[in-house]
């Protein structure tokens, strides 16, 4: 469903991105690890193109993610985000947060946007924070709600980037809890994460990205529990074991 | 005291028909420079480079050039290109581009002040340019947008007085053409004045109202 092939990406003269390769299945769940600064965000951006590529091609079923053109808003509505700072609308309540996309880009009738709005909210536990404003929320709370707002736009896939890294420890459990549930459906979903406990509970497959390269990919238990590559066991090994 | 009283009462009628003109010539410039404003600050966060540039250097010509000269040119000299505009049509026309150019940078100041992940939450969800600025960004702007936006308006009402200077019989002329006929230059001036404080106070309060109301969801 998404596959990426020799993607590259320069920010200036550094080069993010130096061919990327990979694919991501439908109803599969993958896992992109790796060191701060190895262009795992970058690959989510440019996937759902806020972040345009220099070389390689993305095709997500077979469309080209081109962020110069008028198709990118069909990718874009495929393919929902979660981002690691929620990014939740401050002005609009939570329901308002989740059915502004129904209502504004898909045209959804208002009554039916909001009745799945309703029930997209208690799917994420929310169901008693319906007319809450983001301020009044938690930092869980509102990244459950962000999830609900890419759920509400039935995307073909979901990409988090670091949907748990702006939390307090105690609040990590809940989002986590949600993404579970949502694999457990049957979602597509690419993950950008340092919670390896979930990669390798939830994941299918883990992609380690090193340098801008993927380094190392496989099963989430064995490139988890025996990775290979050296790189790879020595960043393990300091996610692990940070003391 | 009575004699000041008898001649307020004698002068206020006159005082309130230039009042009259303070009132429309600001409502109509504002009215104006606050659609132009809009249009310059949008075009100059395009992202597209030529409109970008135009908007700037609009803005910069205007805020350049006197407003005394800017109505000046369009009373005086525009006629001579055929375009002939009664002195209030220029005045409203003449401070609303003017001020076009403050508007334009106070709303430019709130536009970038929204957090980039707005942005691309709204990208994320597909949403086009101008829906984006229409449901998150300008919405949000105008929290940050309002205090200084209220301080122009008040200036507006003030330098309405300038239309005084192209012949528009607005209060500020009123109360010259009735001091200079009367020689009772405190009870017109304190009058002038004090009308002119009856128009600003309740804008204030008024500014005060809308940033209350539009403050609600803020995280401060």
């Amino acid at each position: 469903m998404i596959e990426l092939s020799g993607v590259t990406k320069s920010f200036g003269a550094h080069q993010v991105l130096k061919g990327i390769t990979g694919s991501v299945q439908r109803g599969e769940v993958v896992c992109l690890i790796g060191p701060s600064g190895s262009g795992k965000s970058t690959i989510l951006r440019c996937i759902n193109g806020l972040e345009a590529y220099d070389g390689g091609s993305i095709l997500i079923d077979g469309m080209k993610v081109d962020r110069a053109d008028r198709s990118i808003v069909a990718v874009r509505t495929a393919m929902a985000m979660v981002f690691q700072r929620f990014n939740l609308f401050p002005h609009r309540t939570a329901l308002e947060n989740v059915v502004e996309g129904p209502i504004h880009v898909k045209k959804e009738p208002r009554a039916q946007a909001l009745e799945r709005g309703r029930d997209l909210l208690a799917r994420v536990g929310l169901a008693d924070k319906l007319g809450a404003y983001p301020a009044q929320l938690s930092g869980g709370q509102m990244q459950r709600v962000a999830i609900a707002r890419a759920l509400a736009m039935q995307p073909k896939a979901i990409l988090f980037d670091e949907p748990t890294s702006a939390l307090d420890p105690e609040l990590v459990g809940e989002v986590l809890g949600v993404m579970k549930s949502l694999a457990e459906d049957g979602m597509t979903m690419l993950v950008v994460t340092h919670e390896m406990g979930f990669a390798r509970e939830v994941a299918d497959r883990v992609l380690f990205l090193d340098g801008g390269v993927i380094v190392e990919e496989g099963a989430a238990r064995e490139v988890l529990s025996a990775p290979r590559n050296p790189r790879t066991q020595d960043f393990l090994r300091r996610v692990l074991k940070p003391i | 005291m009575q004699t000041v009283l008898r001649d307020a009462g004698t002068f206020l009628p006159i005082l309130l028909q230039g009042l009259k003109f303070t009132v429309l010539v600001t409502l109509g410039s504002l009215a104006i420079s606050t659609v132009l404003g809009l249009v310059w600050a949008l075009m100059r966060v395009s992202g597209i480079g030529w409109l970008a540039f135009v908007a700037k250097t609009v803005v910069n010509v205007l805020r350049g050039i006197p407003i005394l000269v800017q109505l000046f040119y369009i009373y005086f000299v525009f006629p001579e290109f055929g375009v002939a505009l009664s002195a209030l049509q220029a005045s409203i026309i003449g401070l609303g581009i003017a001020y076009s150019a403050y508007h334009s940078e106070n709303f430019r100041a709130g536009i970038e002040a929204i957090d980039h992940g707005q942005i691309e939450a709204a990208q994320s969800i597909g949403m086009g340019w101008f829906l984006m600025m229409r449901r998150v960004i300008l919405p949000q702007a105008v929290k940050v947008i309002l205090p200084p936006y209220g301080n122009i308006m008040i200036m507006m009402l003030k330098d309405s007085s300038q239309a005084s200077t192209i012949t528009v019989a607005e209060l500020t002329l009123q109360g010259q053409i009735l001091a200079s006929s009367t020689f009772k230059n405190m009870t017109v001036y304190s009058m002038v004045a004090l009308l002119y404080l009856s128009m600003s106070l309740p804008l204030i309060a008024f500014v005060s109202w809308l940033e209350r109301r539009f403050g609600k969801g803020a995280r401060r």
